[in-house]
């Protein structure tokens, strides 16, 4: 449709003299996605079960019922029982919890690295950026998964936000060469040629012109870079490598039920389900906000 | 490599308006998109109506917005799905509005064919033109050979003027200039002989020269294929020599319809008054402000009834909000207007100054004191900026030098505009980044009010930084969108430690400097219009009280009747805060207005230099001369009767510029010197002298410099 | 260009020098293979331990720099050193590389083509029916961990296999040990045991792919050569296929090779989940078994792979799009 948004708005001018603010634009943008209200509403739902979840289960994620070992769902045990009596609903909702602060967090991290490092490899380019490149692609060849399960666990006394640094360590990278991409052509644009002719320091325009006009794009790629962390999280407690017992994460769940989800399905679906829930609540919300706020895509959705 | 002499001839061939029955035919053609989410419906065409017959050109006139191009890819068929088209367009009578896709691509290309304005984004760039123009030439020829179509494609090349057909061919579109691609468009659009060839803004991403040139190519397509045509534009000048009939479209409307003459000379409606009024013009002696018309077109999603143009004529009256006038018979054969005072405008004899109100701008102080006797404020003395020319995205590697600036001298003094022309690719651009970035040049010196670039320390350079600003070309791109309209002012203010107390009057001062209510300071620069951004962005450059103001096609992005408005403006700051301007168009009717002297770039060097004057009423080198002649003036009469140089194909690549003088490939002096005397011209580079004679100010770089009258 | 071909070479051998170094740096530094003769039953004698962890150059005692130096040595001349169990990791490399470039090459071949397909005819068809539904199944499996895509086909084969009483889906190794049946026999067997995993790369790919190829093609399908494709007398339909695809595709090999590093990881939980022995299960196995040399070789055979792709991808760039061809 763009020639169509293109020539429409050349045929009518689109009064640009009462366009509402960008802001509020997107804001009703947003509520008018379906997608991202439905993310959001799901997301909060997890988040919601992930904390309310376990103070209103009777069980601690850690006991084990030792007479009820692999019982179905039940009263006592909304979501069944493992191996060795623990009760899943609880096991379930804490491993929720770690994989959205990790993922939260991770994303966060992410993006604001990507976007440092990019945006000066992008601005000042030269020795900067032939620098900072060689590192995101040194960084891109080693193997991320590898790097994470050999350090991890020589690490794990320090918790899970030590976690969530080297999974953001090891994961900035493409982003960080998007972002260069972007300010190499946001560079060029008048106004920052504007700003530093009027003197500001470089540093400044950085922070208050290019970062600030690629927020949309910043956003998106935090909201990909959650399910990217959960994602990855999962895959590395699956091997044992990420999440150690006695904590439990959604990862480390799906490799305990995943050899008997046929006998057992309990064991394996709830964690599964919840999991493709959480990661499908995320992209959502990323994709509805891509089309709000880039106004490129809005034709996409 | 020779220039061409061209007298325009009046009538080609077939006789205007010759009585045979025309050729497309449209009637009450209404176009609505449909809005989405809460954005209202848009009717960019409101019952629109005009018919072409066999070798008629018809002009259709509008600024951004009119509904012009809306209209003729209706015709196309080309409109999105999503939009609502009514009314009937005829095809030799074949009513082609319902037609399906497949119905209509048999039309498209075979009987009605198109040339797009954007020659850059308009051919795939993965395959070669050469295939592109056989495509065109198979897809409605099926049984014809690859090979037959790859010669009829050759041919086409060479029918537009493509030296080295066979050749080139086989490039790819990347490797064509933006003239050459444009050719092949009208190529691709003649490759079967269309009945219509409609042209939506054919020349307006094109350079002067190319725009003569390409205007040449669509009159002998319109020779060769007999076909009408209908060009659609917003210049003025290019209708005034190159159609029989114009119509002028204002808010999805016709607004005054008529023979190009009865039109220009003989305008009944107060728009195209004001359209004809807000050109600056090339022929025009004396310096008589702009006639800008007053605020912007209105929003096609909720027009409230009357005339649409009622809220910015000078003329309106109470009946302009009755309803919508329609178009009546004013005078001449088939001349008509959509304005209820039509009648008292043809009574009075009434032109755009009589109507439209005339701005005042106070003559500059400093024009009282001779040139020599004012201070130096910019001097620039034999810069030169190379770069290495890079090839390949992907295999990146370095091919050669571009010789963007050359060795270029001038200076401006104090109260004085200095205007730096020429066409895309000179190097202006590239001068105006040299001195604004206050570095040490490669060679040669840059001296900003008396300080030498390069030799100062951060402090100094931080300091002269207060005194020269700049203001841009693209007024959507030059104001931070993530910005309130105060911050973007503030910014210079608060980065040289302005009082913070004496911020906000300071910034509400410099809104109403420039026509802006200070109640605008909160609002993003989206919820501006053009002419209104560019305000901002003068405001942003005035904000320390600079003494040089620097300004890149400050007005070439703007439509003409709000360009008017910003050059009466920067005309108005000059004479009262009495600053000095560089300013770098390629447009120079608006340089003849606004400059006093006049600096004309080639290939990275001044070829002519001298005040305005002088320079426009007798140039002496060819090129500033060929410049001049290729700008179309909005005057019928005089465009049919004018003799245009037409320069032979396109600038040099600027990594190999030719030897000795750099213009001699396109020359049009060159060509009809003798080999003794080219000589001179092949071997050795001229400079800049004087040309003595009647003019103190005025110096050209050609061996052979004489003076000519244009117009 | 054969000036520039060589010094792209060069800096990508560096790079892979450099990631197998660090690997190696921190692998040595973080496992422990003394452990691994230390547990053994019955444990050997102290000198026993040494002179085994002496043998292969593992051992702890030795300075790091000196273990580097002896390491970066054998690499230098093509050599990577023992396996933990006294085996060549030359040998090893040269038997489980196999068996993962057959599955990145089937799966990535199969996985980005129907993508592609997908992805742009689903473009073409924008709001209709086959847009909605393929957009909601690449929307659902790009949702879901490589990891989990594996079980659940491997756990849906099971019951499968379970319901009809035959074996018509393996799920562990590449083939049947020790089977002789001739050799559509063994293509069979191969292809019994290939399809599950090439289809759980796959499927992770095509997800990726026909939601970004959708994009691309939307992108193009408004600009202006479409649209002069058209004015020329083609259809929508001929203007998509042969104007607007051709180009949307060159921005593709761009992202293939940012996917190609998740594409490798997916291929650890393929192999491993499935049980063929290649690359990417013996990445987990040789840090499970604190194999220091083999998760070295690991690295850089992953960093070989990344290097080659976007070799790979920029070749058929400049295939592709003839601005960046040099002439």
């Amino acid at each position: 449709m763009s020639m169509s948004v293109e020539r429409a708005a050349d045929g009518a001018a689109v009064d640009e003299a009462r366009v509402p603010g960008r802001w509020s634009g997107v804001l009703y943008e947003l509520l008018r996605t379906r997608r991202v209200l439905f993310g959001l509403g799901i997301l909060l739902a997890l988040s919601a079960a992930a904390w309310i979840g376990p103070l209103l289960s009777p069980w601690d994620f850690t006991e084990a019922d030792i007479l009820a070992r692999r019982e179905p769902p039940s009263a006592d045990h909304w979501f069944g029982t493992d191996s060795i009596g623990r009760d899943i609903f609880t096991q379930t909702m804490v491993g929720l919890q770690k994989s959205i602060i990790i993922g939260l967090c991770a994303a966060v991290l992410t993006t604001a690295v990507a976007a440092v490092v990019g945006a000066f490899a992008g601005y000042f380019l030269g020795a900067t950026d032939k620098v900072l490149m060689w590192i995101t692609d040194l960084m891109l060849v080693l193997p991320n998964f590898l790097v994470l399960a050999i350090l991890y666990p020589a690490l794990r006394g320090q918790g899970y936000i030590v976690f969530v640094i080297l999974l953001a360590a090891l994961a900035w990278m493409v982003t960080a060469k998007m972002v260069r991409g972007m300010t190499i052509s946001l560079k060029e644009r008048e106004y920052v040629l504007a700003a530093r002719y009027m003197g500001v320091p470089d540093h400044k325009i950085i922070f208050r012109h290019i970062l600030p006009n690629m927020s949309s794009l910043l956003i998106v790629d935090a909201t990909i870079n959650v399910s990217a962390a959960i994602i990855a999280e999962t895959s590395l407690s699956y091997f044992g490598f990420g999440v150690q017992k006695p904590d439990v994460s959604l990862g480390s769940l799906i490799a305990d039920g995943s050899t008997q989800s046929l006998a057992f399905p309990w064991t394996f679906w709830f964690c599964t389900g919840l999991l493709v829930l959480l990661v499908m609540a995320v992209n959502l919300i990323g994709d509805g906000l891509r089309d709000a706020l880039d106004p490129q895509a809005k034709r996409r959705s | 490599m020779t220039g061409t002499t061209t007298e325009t001839d009046p009538a080609v061939d077939e006789p205007r308006g010759s009585g045979d029955a025309p050729v497309l035919e449209v009637r009450d053609l209404h176009v609505t998109f449909p809005g989405s989410g809460r954005n209202p419906d848009v009717t960019a065409v409101r019952g629109v109506s005009y018919s072409v017959r066999r070798g008629e050109v018809l002009g259709i006139v509008g600024e951004s917005g009119s509904g012009k191009s809306v209209s003729s890819l209706a015709a196309m068929g080309l409109l999105p799905d999503h939009a609502r088209v009514s009314g009937s367009i005829r095809l030799h009578g074949e009513e082609l509005l319902g037609l399906g896709d497949r119905a209509m691509s048999a039309k498209r290309g075979a009987a009605i064919a198109m040339v797009f304005q954007d020659p850059l984004s308009g051919l795939t760039p993965v395959y070669t033109v050469g295939d592109q123009i056989a495509e065109a030439v198979r897809v409605h020829n099926p049984r014809i050979g690859r090979a037959d179509a790859h010669r009829r494609a050759v041919e086409l090349l060479e029918l537009v003027g493509i030296p080295n057909a066979a050749q080139r061919a086989k490039a790819f579109p990347h490797e064509f200039s933006g003239g050459m691609r444009q050719r092949v468009m009208i190529a691709i659009a003649i490759a079967n002989d269309p009945d219509v060839i409609i042209c939506d803004e054919p020349t307006t991403a094109l350079d002067v020269t190319i725009q003569a040139q390409i205007l040449e190519v669509l009159k002998t397509a319109r020779r060769e294929t007999g076909a009408a045509i209908v060009m659609i534009t917003h210049d003025l000048g290019v209708v005034a020599g190159f159609v029989d009939r114009v119509q002028v479209m204002y808010a999805g409307r016709l607004v005054e319809v008529g023979g190009v003459d009865d039109v220009y000379y003989r305008t009944r409606m107060p728009y195209t008054m004001g359209l004809l009024g807000s050109v600056p013009r090339l022929d025009e002696e004396e310096k008589a402000p702009l006639i800008p018309i007053a605020g912007n077109p209105p929003s096609l999603a909720d027009l409230p009834p009357g005339c649409p143009f009622a809220p910015r004529c000078p003329l309106a009256v109470e009946a302009c909000d009755a309803g919508e006038p329609p178009l009546v018979p004013v005078g001449g054969e088939g001349h008509t207007a959509a304005c209820v005072r039509a009648g008292e405008i043809e009574e009075h004899g009434w032109t755009a100054r009589d109507v439209y109100p005339v701005p005042e701008i106070p003559e500059p102080a400093a024009a009282a004191v001779p040139r020599a006797d004012r201070a130096t404020v910019l001097r620039v003395d034999g810069l030169v900026k190379h770069h290495p020319l890079m090839k390949g995205a992907v295999f990146k590697r370095r091919v050669g030098t571009v010789y963007a600036v050359d060795g270029i001298t001038f200076d401006v003094r104090e109260g004085e505009t200095l205007g730096l022309v020429g066409e895309s690719g000179c190097g202006k651009s590239t001068t105006l980044m040299e001195i604004l970035s206050l570095d040490r040049p490669q060679q040669g010196t840059v001296e900003v009010l008396g300080k030498e670039s390069g030799r100062s320390t951060a402090k100094e350079r931080f300091a002269i930084r207060r005194d020269v600003q700049v203001v841009f070309q693209d007024p959507m791109s030059s104001l931070d969108p993530r910005m309130p309209v105060f911050e973007i002012i503030a910014e210079p203010l608060r980065t040289h430690g302005h009082p913070k107390e004496r911020l906000r009057s300071r910034v509400h001062e410099l809104l109403s400097l420039v026509g802006l209510d200070a109640a605008h300071a909160s609002r993003y620069p989206q919820e501006f219009s053009g002419g209104q951004r560019q305000r901002i962005g003068i405001a942003r450059a005035l904000a320390l009280e600079p003494r040089l103001l620097v300004l890149d096609e400050p007005v070439s992005a703007l439509d003409v009747s709000i360009q008017a408005g910003v050059i009466n403006l920067l005309d108005e700051l000059k004479a009262r805060l009495g600053l000095s301007y560089l300013f770098v168009a390629h447009d120079l009717s608006v340089v003849r207005h606004i400059a006093d002297r006049v600096a004309v770039m080639y290939l990275g060097k001044i070829v002519e230099i001298g005040d305005v004057e002088s320079i426009y009423r007798h140039p002496t080198h060819p090129y500033t001369q060929a410049l001049l002649s290729a700008i179309p003036v909005p005057d019928p009469e005089k465009e049919r009767t004018r003799s245009h140089i037409v320069l032979k194909g396109d600038l040099p690549n600027p990594a190999a510029p030719p030897s000795g003088c750099s213009f001699r490939t396109r020359c049009q002096k060159f060509a009809a010197l003798d080999d003794t005397r080219r000589a001179l011209c092949l071997e050795r580079e001229p400079e800049l002298t004087p040309a003595g004679g009647r003019s103190a100010d005025q110096a050209a770089a050609c061996h052979y410099a004489e003076e000519r009258e244009l117009l | 260009m054969g000036k520039f071909l060589v010094r792209r070479l060069l800096s990508y051998l560096v790079l892979i020098f450099l990631a197998s170094s660090f690997a190696y740096i921190l692998a040595a530094t973080t496992l422990s293979p003394r452990t691994n003769f230390e547990q053994l039953q019955p444990r050997p004698s102290q000198e026993a331990i040494e002179r085994e962890l002496d043998h292969l150059n593992l051992n702890d005692n030795t300075p790091l720099a000196e273990r580097y130096a002896t390491w970066a040595a054998g690499v230098a001349t093509g050599d990577f050193g023992q396996t933990i169990t006294d085996r060549s990791v030359n040998e090893e490399i040269a038997r489980k590389a196999g068996v993962t470039l057959r599955l990145i090459v089937v799966g990535t071949v199969v996985g980005c083509t129907v993508g592609v397909a997908i992805g742009a005819y689903a473009a073409v068809r924008q709001y209709r029916a086959f847009d909605k539904v393929t957009t909601a199944i690449a929307f659902v499996v790009l949702a879901v961990p490589t990891v989990v895509i594996a079980v659940s086909m491997r756990e849906a084969a099971r019951w499968f296999n379970d319901l009809t009483g035959r074996q018509y889906f393996q799920y562990g190794g590449e083939y049947t040990a020790g089977l002789d049946a001739g050799f559509w026999g063994m293509l069979f067997d191969r292809l019994q045991h290939g399809i599950l995993p090439t289809l759980t790369l796959a499927l992770a790919l095509f997800a990726a792919f026909s939601r970004y190829q959708r994009n691309m093609m939307l992108d193009v399908l408004g600009s202006d050569f479409v649209r002069t494709a058209m004015a020329k007398g083609l259809t929508r339909r001929a203007a998509l296929l042969k104007h607007a695809l051709r180009t949307a595709l060159i921005p593709t090999i761009t992202y293939f090779t940012f996917t190609f590093g998740i594409l490798l990881a997916g291929t650890t939980f393929t192999e491993k989940i499935y049980g063929w022995h290649g690359m990417g299960a013996w990445v987990v196995d040789s840090i499970v078994q604190n194999d220091v040399n083999a998760v070295a070789a690991v690295t850089c055979f992953m960093a070989v792979c990344v290097m080659a792709a976007s070799f790979l991808s920029d070749i058929l760039y400049a295939w592709l799009d003839p601005r960046v061809r040099v002439s």
